[in-house]
């Protein structure tokens, strides 16, 4: 493929149905009403001169490059700000806006380097492109007057330098830093001659707000904004348009390379989640895939004491197949399980649970999805009848109220909330769910209405206080509920109890009950009404419950069917939705159908012969504590770190100790392998080929843009691993996997790569009902029929603060980093967030005679880490907080046991501990060393 | 102490608790349903021989529905 060059209309399209009928340069073109007149032009074929305005920007009229003569009108008007009129008919090139054209590009070049050849954008530069295209043959004020050429260049950012000497002052970076990106970091400072960008006051990229999105990058027609990558290694000549592997927002990215080295990722305007946007993990972060840290080669060994042995493929895969099946033969056919990973595709996913169920003869395959949204599956199976959020990204355009609960868009799903913000600054209404003051409470042009500043393990008190007063106050869509929903009156009954008051409720949950009567009608009264959730809301012991919570909320305020509302699980990792969707969880085949419907299993055992147990397998911690208790003796871990991600780690490690062959395949070398006596490495994104479906139930083409570097693909290593243990897998290409997933799963049975080739992208349902796919849900009736209301009763965690443990602890994410680190602290992103900080409100701090920066030490019931303070109020008094994707902080070792009832999820978000001064180590001074010797024993997983 | 507790007492426990609102017979029917649905076959059979050995520690509801389980 050579390097794709989207289009370029110039300003945004104006979508609406009604047109206007106009002439450009004697070409007739219809468009719709409120176009530009460049925007047009562009649609007839005809591009107009441009340097300020680009079609991802609202327009701007600055370079005037763009004039034009219009009939009937006086002088030359910008063709990027003039809208079309009917009848109206445009001259695009005339001598007289030649001449314009041509006078104003000379001012530009006039103070201008003229260093083309040597230049790193020579050859995508609209400078140099637009100089041609106006014919500039002189500069006749010369290049001796007063110009910027000596300007200091900032290259303080570790992704890109800003060389404003060759800065023409178009205001495209400003501009996308806050139309698209919403941060509005970056400035025109001075006036006149002296204008220039200039970001935060007066800063240094670095140490300004920007965050890195690369918006402003990708906005710069000159090299004044410019990839350090390109800088290093020259433009890219070809393109291949993938999916990132990072969060559950599923970008679209051109990746642009240079021969077989990838120069930089381009967010690719048709990219149905991102269109055109990105983070900074997913436009910069990929140098992971390139770490030396890459292990390429099998190994082996007899005991986890012993050296790793490297071997062939063969014989790593014989001795997989032949353990596996010797444990069998000793302990049993259950023996043995396998946990798929939600950073793999579908179709590794696929086949790996394929292997488990036709291959190992059990259910026991897991995946990680259970340590963040399984509660997401239960809920809204149980209310909506469908394991899924409820809309599309786009949705969010048409939001009137917007209720984020335990969710950080801003940091967790950038791109998701650049969109969120751009509606909030249109005038949608924000509620914010959360114990933590988030960004989105406050920042540039947002503000929250209501800010529920709840104490953790209370949603479910908190959303049933809500719909308390929704169904006391006669805020109830009757009329939706009376259609559509199914035992609406025993929920109603039990909702509107005292006990479930806003009133009653106060003093457990921390919210004042006016506050939260307000919060509840802003919900209810709204238009448009759509909550948005994360792992605030799963990862407790009532998860599932306040997942159904929320869907009760929903279905009575009849915020469900339609575009601007819905029920939104805003996933962690990149495809989780999928590895959930391909029959990841031990009770359930592909497309969340029950292992006990023996029509379902007749359609598996047909195609892949051989039986399917009726009875679910273990669980990830079922497998745990089955493989002390002796009974489960093999593991097969795809893509996954279960000994830093998963809760009370002494747990952990002591099961997998315990087990007699445990197999990783992954990147690195990481905890788990610690415990390994196989190690199959594994291929990044960057080397793999198939589908990532993200938290829109969006199914994303991910392509190859290199050949793995292992030698394998991950599939094709699942299925000679299967095929050995005498179930015979043989796929030539992970299209045909696909082919199979849609043979069996009736929400994909239209789904193929030829279809995704075409369309770019499709939403599953995608079948002969919905041929191009489902971008919203539930529209006429819901998947289960009529939406089920569900008895919410609120049951409060086993997990309390005492006099021991008096604080509560809970997680979250920063903008720069990922997960627990694995890939982003192999990056240039270790720049942001060089460490995790325990932040503690001042007065914990202070009664504890602690001052911000202090090594404090956090405890709990089942162990204990050390970190540093960070003096901060986003947090109530009693409540501390951390990230968890630097291996020093060790959250894991102190999360516990406890879970949601229904689907196990952990209960990362709340744990009691204990925080105090840490006394002074002889090794403090060598925290990096320590760090890096624990590498990575780290904590919540999503 | 974190695993004090056998794990199958403790999830049976939180499930009862989750599902002890359900009007009559049907709130030891849920829980012997939802068991039935998203437990591996040895986790119940650890959870009977808790029963069996006297239900220590285990709500009455789990001790109804294992009887609906069995």
């Amino acid at each position: 493929m050579t390097l794709l060059k989207e289009p370029d209309f110039g300003t945004p399209e104006r979508p609406g149905p009604a047109t206007v009928s106009v002439e450009v340069d004697g070409m007739p073109v219809t468009v719709p009403e409120g176009t530009s007149v460049m925007r047009a032009a562009a649609l007839a074929g005809i591009d107009i001169p441009k340097l300020c305005a680009t079609d991802s920007l609202e327009p701007f009229g600055s370079c005037r490059l763009c004039v034009v003569e219009i009939d009937g009108r006086r002088g030359t008007p910008a063709s990027c700000t003039t809208p079309v009129a009917a009848g109206m008919s445009v001259r695009t090139q005339t001598p007289k806006v030649e001449k314009l054209r041509q006078g104003v590009m000379e001012l530009y070049i006039s103070d201008h380097p003229l260093d083309c050849l040597t230049c790193p954008a020579n050859g995508d530069c609209e400078l140099q492109d637009m100089a041609g295209v106006v014919g500039l043959r002189q500069v006749r004020y010369g290049y001796e007057g007063e110009n910027h050429l000596d300007a200091e260049k900032d290259t303080s950012n570790p992704y890109f330098d800003f060389d404003a000497s060759k800065c023409i002052a178009c205001s495209r970076c400003v501009r996308a830093c806050g139309e698209v990106q919403g941060t509005f970091a970056l400035t025109i400072e001075g006036r006149g001659f002296d204008s220039k960008v200039s970001a935060g006051a007066g800063e240094t990229f670095m140490e300004s707000e920007c965050v890195s999105c690369g918006a402003c990058v990708q906005a710069c027609p000159t090299s004044t904004l410019q990839e350090k990558s390109v800088v290093e290694l020259g433009m890219p000549t070809r393109s291949v348009i993938t999916t990132c592997a990072y969060c559950g927002v599923g970008c679209s990215f051109k990746a642009e390379l240079r021969g077989d080295e990838l120069v930089r990722m381009v967010p690719h305007k048709d990219g149905g989640a991102n269109e055109g946007h990105s983070c900074v993990k997913g436009r910069f972060a990929f140098g992971y895939a390139s770490h030396p840290d890459r292990m390429l080669k099998p190994m082996v060994r007899e005991k986890i004491t012993d050296p790793w042995r490297e071997v062939e493929w063969d014989e790593a895969i014989g001795t997989v197949a032949r353990r596996m099946r010797e444990l069998q033969q000793q302990y049993g056919s259950g023996a043995i399980g396998a946990i798929t990973s939600s950073r793999c595709t579908n179709e590794e996913v696929y086949v790996v649970q394929k292997m488990v169920r036709a291959a190992f003869g059990n259910n026991n395959v897991d995946t990680c999805a259970r340590v963040c949204h399984s509660p997401t599956g239960y809920g809204l199976k149980q209310t909506f009848g469908e394991s899924a959020g409820t809309q599309d990204f786009r949705s969010v355009a048409e939001a009137d109220v917007i209720m984020v609960i335990g969710a950080n868009p801003t940091d967790g799903h950038p791109v998701f909330a650049s969109r969120m913000k751009r509606r909030l600054r249109e005038g949608a209404k924000l509620i914010v769910v959360d114990p933590r003051r988030i960004d989105l409470v406050r920042s540039p042009h947002v503000q929250a209405e209501h800010h529920l500043q709840l104490r953790p393990s209370t949603n479910v008190a908190v959303v049933n206080a809500m719909a308390h007063v929704v169904v006391t106050e006669g805020l109830v869509d009757r009329a939706f509920v009376d259609e559509r929903c199914e035992d609406f009156d025993g929920w109603e009954e039990f909702i509107a109890r005292p006990e479930n008051s806003p009133e009653a409720t106060e003093e457990l949950t921390g919210v004042p009950a006016e506050e939260l009567r307000a919060a509840a009608r802003l919900y209810a009264q709204a238009p448009n009404g759509a909550i948005y959730y994360g792992l605030g809301v799963t990862e407790h012991s009532q998860g599932s419950t306040m997942v159904m919570g929320m869907a009760n909320l929903a279905m009575a305020c009849g915020n469900i069917g339609r575009d601007g509302v819905g029920v939104n699980p805003l996933r962690g990792q990149n495809n989780v939705q999928g590895s959930c969707d391909m029959g990841s969880f031990p009770h359930e085949l592909p497309g969340y159908r029950h292992v006990s419907d023996d029509a379902v299993r007749t359609v598996f055992e047909n195609l892949w012969g051989g039986t399917i147990l009726a009875e679910p397998g273990l669980r990830i911690p079922n497998m745990f504590d089955a493989a002390i208790d002796g009974t489960f003796r093999g593991l097969f871990v795809h893509g996954e770190d279960i000994a830093q991600s998963d809760p009370n780690l002494k747990h952990v490690t002591a099961a997998l100790e315990a087990m007699e062959l445990v197999v990783v395949q992954d990147l690195f070398l990481n905890e788990t392998a610690k415990f390994a006596h196989v190690f199959l490495p594994g291929a990044s994104f960057l080397e793999k080929d198939g589908t990532f479906t993200n938290a829109e139930r969006r199914i994303n083409r991910v392509r190859a843009v290199m050949k793995p570097k292992t030698g394998k693909h991950e599939w094709q290593i699942v299925s000679e691993i299967a095929t050995a243990m005498g179930h015979p897998m043989s796929y030539g290409h992970p299209s045909e996997i696909m082919d199979e997933i849609a043979q069996v799963t009736p929400t994909f049975t239209g789904v193929s790569f030829q279809l995704l080739d075409k369309l770019g992208s499709v939403q599953w349902p995608c079948n002969e009902e919905a041929p191009e796919g489902t971008p919203i849900m539930h529209v006429d009736e819901f998947v289960r029929g009529k939406g089920r209301f569900v008895v919410t009763t609120f049951v409060p965690t086993a997990e309390r603060s005492t006099r021991r443990f008096p604080l509560i602890l809970t997680t979250g994410r920063i903008l720069s980093q990922y997960n627990v680190g694995a890939q982003t602290r192999r990056t240039g992103n270790v720049a942001w967030h060089p460490e995790d900080v325990l932040e503690l409100h001042p007065h914990d701090a202070e009664v504890r005679g602690i001052v911000d920066g202090d090594m404090v030490t956090l405890a709990s019931r089942v162990g204990e880490t050390r970190l540093k303070a960070e003096i901060s109020d986003r947090m109530p008094p009693g409540v501390v907080y951390t990230t968890f994707h630097h291996p020093v902080t060790g959250a894991n070792v102190v999360t516990t046991e406890n879970s949601d009832w229904a689907t196990n999820c952990p209960e990362y978000k709340v744990t009691a501990v204990q925080v105090g001064l840490a006394r002074p180590r002889r090794d403090d001074g060598a925290e990096n060393d320590r760090g890096r010797e624990r590498d990575e024993l780290l904590t919540v997983v999503d | 102490m974190a695993g004090a507790v056998p794990a199958e007492r403790r999830m049976a426990n939180d499930i009862a608790a989750n599902l002890v609102h359900l009007p009559g017979a049907s709130a030891a029917e849920a829980v012997a349903g939802h068991i039935g649905r998203f437990w591996d076959p040895r986790m119940r059979t650890r959870l009977f021989d808790f029963v069996d050995a006297g239900a220590d520690g285990l709500d009455p509801l789990v001790v109804e529905a294992v009887k609906l389980l069995r």
